[in-house]
């Protein structure tokens, strides 16, 4: 089986303006460490959407990326200063996480090293720790409304990361509705695990040949857009 | 005498904290969260066999110190941030209630040293399940059913049962010997507020051990605090000691 390796890829920044064509005006979003981070950059203001973090705000503004205007009790999740839009509010952990649990985040965009099929979803737990972390991934993959997975289609070594069954310890069981790789968006349905979306230079059948899980590609697959 | 909880020191707001206790350590992931004194304290008063929750397990000292020196991301780490870790790192800790015990890459944190080495025990929770068990030893709730975790390694060994026919795992409520948390404005009765992100777990954790000792900015008189805004009300609240106006710069220095 060919690698593909002089195939084009998605890099970290585009995956992320794919994904933010999934947010819509109004919605409650958050977003997981890593690539989906990058996200809420490709969310113009005019957009009105409220970004949580667990660790306790809900409706922040952009990433700050100018030492200077840096609020160190102004942070997401994964420690980077955030804006203080209008509308945002503080809240404790305990809050924050009632807000998760409760249901009200419409979407949470999380970063995995395994999808399933079935829509298990393994992130947390590298191949060779003794214990892997947990975090705050558990409470949005079980509750929120929709949970999207950003990762690239492959491991570094070439493995694919969409199994038919996944082999590292769960987060959580069939949560995950669509995954967004560097080469396609693929969803996951009651029927299995259907090809949306497909990078120019790649066939439905070459992205077939570089994933573990079966995929169906409908008629109405399209060309991967930004 | 009119109630005051204001301590002069943080050695001696930590002086009758004993061997095997629970903590909850206040904070999250950065160092404005962090009690980082009280902290200190305890690593000062050698104190052991503890049991610790938190999120994160937390950095030894040369790891800060690289992490300082690097100035990794924009935010600065002061000098006076002391770390959790510190306890792990100075064999004070026995076992560990986190959702981040390791991080998933990159360095190796003093607690995933220690547990490849069977020195000591992780109860893995996800920190929603974390919060709400704290949350609840502040309300007086035993236990409670969630749905998170169920058909994963935290629900194991854990009653389920179903709920509007879907299954929810039995936790209990974390009640800690000790809470040491972070605030920014306190009067003497104990009423707290935070300083946006820093109220996370610390304002989570006030009030869910049998002695809540509050790290702060300033104290200020009574009545000052809107009581509109008031975050913690002093009940929760038994100590309070004050940071100090210029920044200690070891955590060995009595404080």
């Amino acid at each position: 089986m060919t690698n593909f390796e002089d195939k084009p890829r998605l890099d970290e920044w585009s995956m992320a303006m794919r994904a933010s064509q999934d947010v819509r005006e109004g919605m409650i979003v958050n977003l997981g460490m890593g690539i989906p981070m990058l996200v809420s950059a490709f969310v113009e203001p005019e957009r009105e959407v409220m970004f949580h973090t667990e660790n306790g705000i809900i409706g922040y503004g952009r990433v700050i990326d100018d030492a200077d205007a840096v609020d160190p009790n102004c942070v997401n999740a994964g420690g980077q200063p955030v804006e203080r839009a209008p509308g945002m509010s503080f809240m404790s952990h305990d809050d924050s996480f009632a807000l998760i649990r409760g249901g009200w985040i419409d979407v949470t965009m999380l970063g995995s090293l395994q999808v399933g099929a079935n829509g298990d979803l393994a992130n947390y737990h590298p191949p060779g720790k003794v214990v892997g972390s947990i975090g705050g991934a558990q409470d949005l993959a079980y509750c929120a409304k929709k949970v999207v997975v950003l990762m690239t289609h492959r491991t570094k070594s070439g493995a694919s990361k969409i199994m038919q069954q996944v082999d590292l310890p769960i987060t959580a069981p069939t949560c995950v509705s669509r995954v967004i790789t560097d080469i396609a968006v693929v969803d996951v349905t009651p029927d299995g695990l259907v090809l949306r979306e497909v990078l120019s230079g790649w066939t439905p059948d070459e992205v077939q040949q570089v994933t573990d899980a079966e995929l169906t590609v409908p008629d109405d697959v399209v060309e991967l857009s930004l | 005498m009119p109630v005051n909880k204001v301590f002069d020191t943080f050695d001696a707001a930590v002086a009758d904290v004993v061997d095997g206790s629970m903590i909850h350590v206040g904070g999250f992931g950065t160092a404005a969260e962090y009690p980082s004194y009280l902290i200190a304290a305890l690593a000062r008063s050698g104190v052991s066999g503890l049991t610790l929750t938190g999120n994160h397990s937390g950095f030894s000292e040369d790891q800060l110190k690289m992490m300082k020196d690097a100035n990794l991301g924009i935010i600065k780490y002061p000098d006076d941030y002391v770390s959790p870790g510190l306890l792990v790192q100075r064999g004070q800790v026995a076992k560990g209630i986190y959702a981040f015990p390791v991080l998933n890459r990159g360095l190796e944190v003093p607690f995933e040293t220690l547990l490849n080495e069977g020195k000591v025990e992780l109860e893995l929770i996800g920190q929603g399940s974390l919060a709400e068990r704290i949350r609840a030893a502040r309300a007086g709730i035993a236990a409670f059913y969630t749905p998170v975790g169920v058909g994963t390694v935290v629900a194991e060994g854990k009653e389920v049962r179903d709920f509007d026919g879907r299954p929810h795992v039995l936790e209990h409520a974390l009640k800690a010997d000790v809470s040491i948390i972070r605030a920014h404005k306190a009067d003497r009765y104990g009423n707290l507020v935070y300083k946006g992100t820093a109220r996370t777990f610390n304002a989570t954790m006030a009030g869910a051990a049998h002695l809540t000792i509050a790290e702060v900015d300033e104290v200020v008189e009574l009545g000052e605090l809107d009581p509109e805004c008031i975050v913690t009300a002093a009940p929760y609240v038994q100590r309070v000691v004050v940071r100090p106006a210029t920044m200690s710069t070891s955590w060995e220095t009595p404080c």
